[in-house]
Order: structure tokens, then C-alpha cells, then sequence
């Protein structure tokens, strides 16, 4: 049975696994080679590394952080974060990455997408979604808005219609963050999340807000979610992926049980 | 050091597949020319994307390299387009041909219940009827990695007489489909083993260590 993927998120700056609540206050969480070898012991079904700071001046340090935490991961491995090109794409690839994700660039140039998935596979393209819910409109889901740079800047597109053009032009995945929730610990938008997952035949991986075992249960079942992320919630000894998986498959969650 | 020949034929990337052999102390060559492929000892042919890909094969002439490659013996293992491309053919690109080891043609999922493409960990049943090379040493229903649109059915077979079914184990997503396929030297998988944790490392272990 295809189950359920627990996916651990590295958000790095400068070399070093950083976790801050709604984008702001970052605080230090370790070496990313480390923690994700722990994760995949413990379980994890994919790592994502996400450079937060993305900055030019970052790129060299960034492709030997991924060399170095790929060396012994064998399992599925997404980079994220400043990739504007074919080219930096390939760079990324070549350090070990296996999926690249894209967010801000896809939005300013949406052939990136295309580009991408020529040259390297469907598969290898996720297309990463900020999310807020349009508080103003009568309804907020549908017509929640995409933020790009952080969730710095609005972009006036919505959620669904990029999720669905993302896909029109070979995105593998999806991979949304609910900006209203993340760094809560008070659960995904499991609204969001199964209105993106009803839009798109991809696969859609739920981010932001994970706090409790019944969070994931939840953003799987009501949310419609075929995999979702979590930073905070393994790094600070909350949760072990081993735990959570086996909390979720108690609560009748397909999940992948490693011994 | 086992010595290992990994076809670069601009399909996706292969720094995970060169990344696991070299683990398991492999002693890698990637090539883009059918002369390497024709002295090659052991081959993997790996992929991802579009089956049309394969065409760029019959243009280098690794296609024509490969078919004396293993008829002489030569261990071979497909990952993913690289297991499709033994077939006839596929319904993705059906007007490149497939190497034709095995008879049947590659399909795509039926779209409008679970989704397509079919990503993740799933399980896998081994063969039992007769023992499998591949799978030695690895648990019934053990959790690999998938990420594909396309699949083998399980109703090839081997073209000859015989007309036995190669299928060595299978996953269930939608329908039954091939996992793997195992046919004296010649092997695919529809997953990915590079990406499947101990369990993969174990298979291409297993395929290290094929001996005919």
C-alpha cells in the first residue's frame, strides 16, 4: 500500500539548520549532514533542505552543504530555495539532490518549471506554494493568495489556479506552507491543503503548523495531504519521525514502519 | 571493487545511482559510447522521464552495443525507464521502440481515482514460485521508492519458446503491476533502489554481486 510520506525539512542559512516561528526569529538547530542522516535512521521517507537565505554570495556554500548531506542519504532528497535557473538546477542535481523545489523564480518566470522538467524529469521539479488565506473574501481558501521572497511579498495570483498551472507545465509536486500556521504547533490548514489536493492529480505535501501526531493524522485525512513536512517538531526532541509514524499508524495512518 | 557500467543517456540525473554503487565499493564508469557499453563486464541502465529518451540509445548505438552486451552474459539491471526500455515498446512514446527482450507493452495508470503519477513508498511482493537473484536477503512486503506514471504488467513474458513470465516481484498501485523482473541476466526495477534506504542498497548489492 502507498503510504503516507513524513518528509523532515532543513531550513539552512549559511551552512546551519535554522527553525523560526512565521519567518522571523531564527534560532540554530544544527548541522544539516547530521540531522538529516538522523531523520532518515529514524524514519523519514525524504529530507528537505531549504536555503532560507539564498543570497548570491550563498551559492557556493549551499551546493557544498548539499554534497555533504547527500553523501549518505539514501533516500529521496529535495533542494529549495533561491534556484533560478536551468543551470542552477543542474548544479543542484550534480551536488546529489534529487528534486529540486521552486518558488519565487517559478513565479517570475513560470518556464522555469518547463526547463527544469525537460532536462531532469517531472519527478525532480517541486513547485513550493506560500499560502495565506484571503481573510478579506468571502471565501478565504479558495481564494487564498501566493507570497513569494519569505512570504515577504504578495503576488495577487491564487493558490489554486498556480497550483493547477505548475502542473499544466510538469511540476511533480506540490509543496504548500500554510503561512497562517506555520511555526504555530497548532496543525496545517487541513482546508487549504485538501482544496489544493482536489485541484491537482500531483501529489501535494502539507507544510507549516505541525505540532502533534494528530496534526499529521488530521492534514492525511481531512486534509487530503499525500505527504507533509516538518522542521521544528523533530528538532528540538518534540518528536522522533519513529514516534510520529508509529502514533499515526495506531490512528489507522498508512505509514512506512522502519525497524 | 566490482566493476560497473552506468549508461549516461541525458535521461534525468545519475549522480544518486553513481552515489550508491560507489557505497557499496563498486567501481563505476558512466559512458555515453556504445564502445564502453560493448567491453562493459556489468551494466546498469538507469532513467527517468520521457521513454522517448531512450531513442538517443538507438542514435549512439548503445541499443545495438547492449544486445551483445548481454547476449554474452553480461549482468544487466533497468531502473525505472531503464526497465521499461526491455519491453517492446511504451504507450508514452509508442513509436520508439523498446529493446524487445521481453514481449508486452508499458501502460499508463488509469487516471480518476488514486493519484498518477504514483510517488512514494510502496511495498513489494517477491516472486516464490522460483527464487529471485534480486531480492536476496530482502522481506516480503519491504517499502521501496516509486515515482513514475508508467508501469510493466505483470503479463509480459520472455520472447522464445518457453514464453516464461520474467515478473519477480510486484506492487500493488491501482492494479498489480511489475516491480521487478528478473530473467537470467537480465533484470529491471520499476522503483528506485538508490532512493530506497537499506532495502535498495541491498538489491543493487544483489545485482553487484550477480553471478551467471
Amino acid at each position: 500500500m502507498l503510504t503516507k510520506r513524513i518528509i523532515a525539512c532543513l531550513d539552512v542559512r549559511s551552512g546551519r539548520v535554522v527553525k523560526g516561528v512565521q519567518f522571523v526569529d531564527l534560532v540554530d538547530a544544527g548541522d544539516p549532514a547530521e540531522l538529516a542522516r538522523r531523520h532518515a535512521a529514524a524514519g523519514a521517507d525524504e529530507i528537505v533542505l531549504l536555503d532560507i537565505t539564498a543570497t548570491h554570495e550563498g551559492r557556493g556554500t549551499l551546493l557544498d552543504t548539499v554534497r555533504r548531506t547527500a553523501k549518505e542519504l539514501f533516500i529521496p532528497f529535495t533542494v529549495g530555495g533561491g534556484i533560478r535557473s536551468a543551470d542552477e538546477a543542474a548544479a543542484v542535481f550534480d551536488a546529489g539532490a534529487d528534486k529540486v523545489s521552486v518558488n519565487s523564480a517559478a513565479i517570475a518566470n513560470p518556464q522555469l518549471i518547463d526547463a527544469i522538467g525537460r532536462s531532469f524529469g517531472a519527478q525532480a521539479v517541486i513547485v513550493a506554494i506560500d499560502a495565506r488565506r484571503a481573510k478579506e473574501s468571502a471565501d478565504p481558501v479558495g481564494e487564498a493568495e501566493v507570497f513569494v521572497s519569505g512570504g515577504r511579498t504578495r503576488t495577487g495570483r491564487q493558490v489554486i489556479e498556480w497550483a493547477r498551472e505548475a502542473e499544466r507545465r510538469g511540476a511533480g509536486e506540490i509543496l504548500l506552507t500554510s503561512m497562517d500556521a506555520d511555526g504555530t504547533r497548532a496543525g496545517f490548514d487541513c482546508e487549504l491543503t485538501a482544496r489544493v489536493s482536489e485541484a491537482v492529480e500531483i501529489p501535494v505535501i502539507a507544510s507549516g503548523g505541525a505540532g502533534t501526531a494528530e496534526h499529521f493524522a488530521q492534514v492525511f485525512q481531512a486534509g487530503k495531504a499525500h505527504a507533509a513536512l516538518a522542521a521544528s517538531i523533530f528538532h528540538f526532541g518534540i518528536a522522533d519521525v519513529r514516534a510520529l509514524k508509529r502514533e499515526l499508524a495506531l490512528q489507522g495512518v498508512p505509514v512506512r514502519l522502519p525497524c | 571493487m566490482i566493476p560497473v557500467t552506468v549508461i549516461d543517456y541525458k535521461a534525468g540525473n545519475l549522480t544518486s545511482v553513481v552515489k550508491a554503487l560507489r557505497y557499496l565499493d563498486a567501481e563505476v564508469t558512466v559512458t555515453d559510447r556504445a564502445e564502453d557499453v560493448r567491453a562493459a563486464s556489468r551494466v546498469i541502465l538507469p532513467g527517468v522521464g520521457h521513454f522517448a529518451a531512450t531513442g538517443r540509445l538507438d542514435e549512439t548505438g548503445i541499443t545495438s552495443a547492449l544486445r551483445e552486451t548481454i547476449g554474452r552474459g553480461a549482468p544487466f539491471l533497468g531502473i525505472c525507464v531503464g526497465m521499461q526500455w526491455l519491453l517492446t515498446g511504451s504507450r508514452e512514446a509508442p513509436d520508439q521502440p523498446g529493446l524487445g527482450y521481453f514481449q508486452g507493452w508499458c501502460e499508463r495508470f488509469p487516471e480518476g481515482g488514486e493519484k498518477v503519477p504514483h510517488v512514494g513508498w510502496d511495498q513489494i511482493l517477491t516472486r516464490t514460485s522460483s527464487p529471485t537473484r534480486l531480492f536476496g536477503g530482502v522481506e516480503q512486503n519491504e517499502f521501496v521508492y516509486y515515482s513514475h506514471s508508467y508501469f510493466v504488467p505483470t503479463t509480459i513474458s520472455r520472447n522464445g519458446p518457453s514464453q516464461e513470465n520474467p515478473v519477480a516481484a510486484g506492487t500493488d498501485y491501482i492494479k498489480m503491476f511489475a516491480a521487478a523482473v528478473e530473467h537470467e541476466n537480465v533484470m529491471g526495477v520499476q522503483f528506485h533502489p538508490e532512493k530506497s534506504s537499506a532495502a535498495g542498497l541491498r538489491i543493487l548489492k544483489n545485482f553487484l554481486e550477480f553471478r551467471c
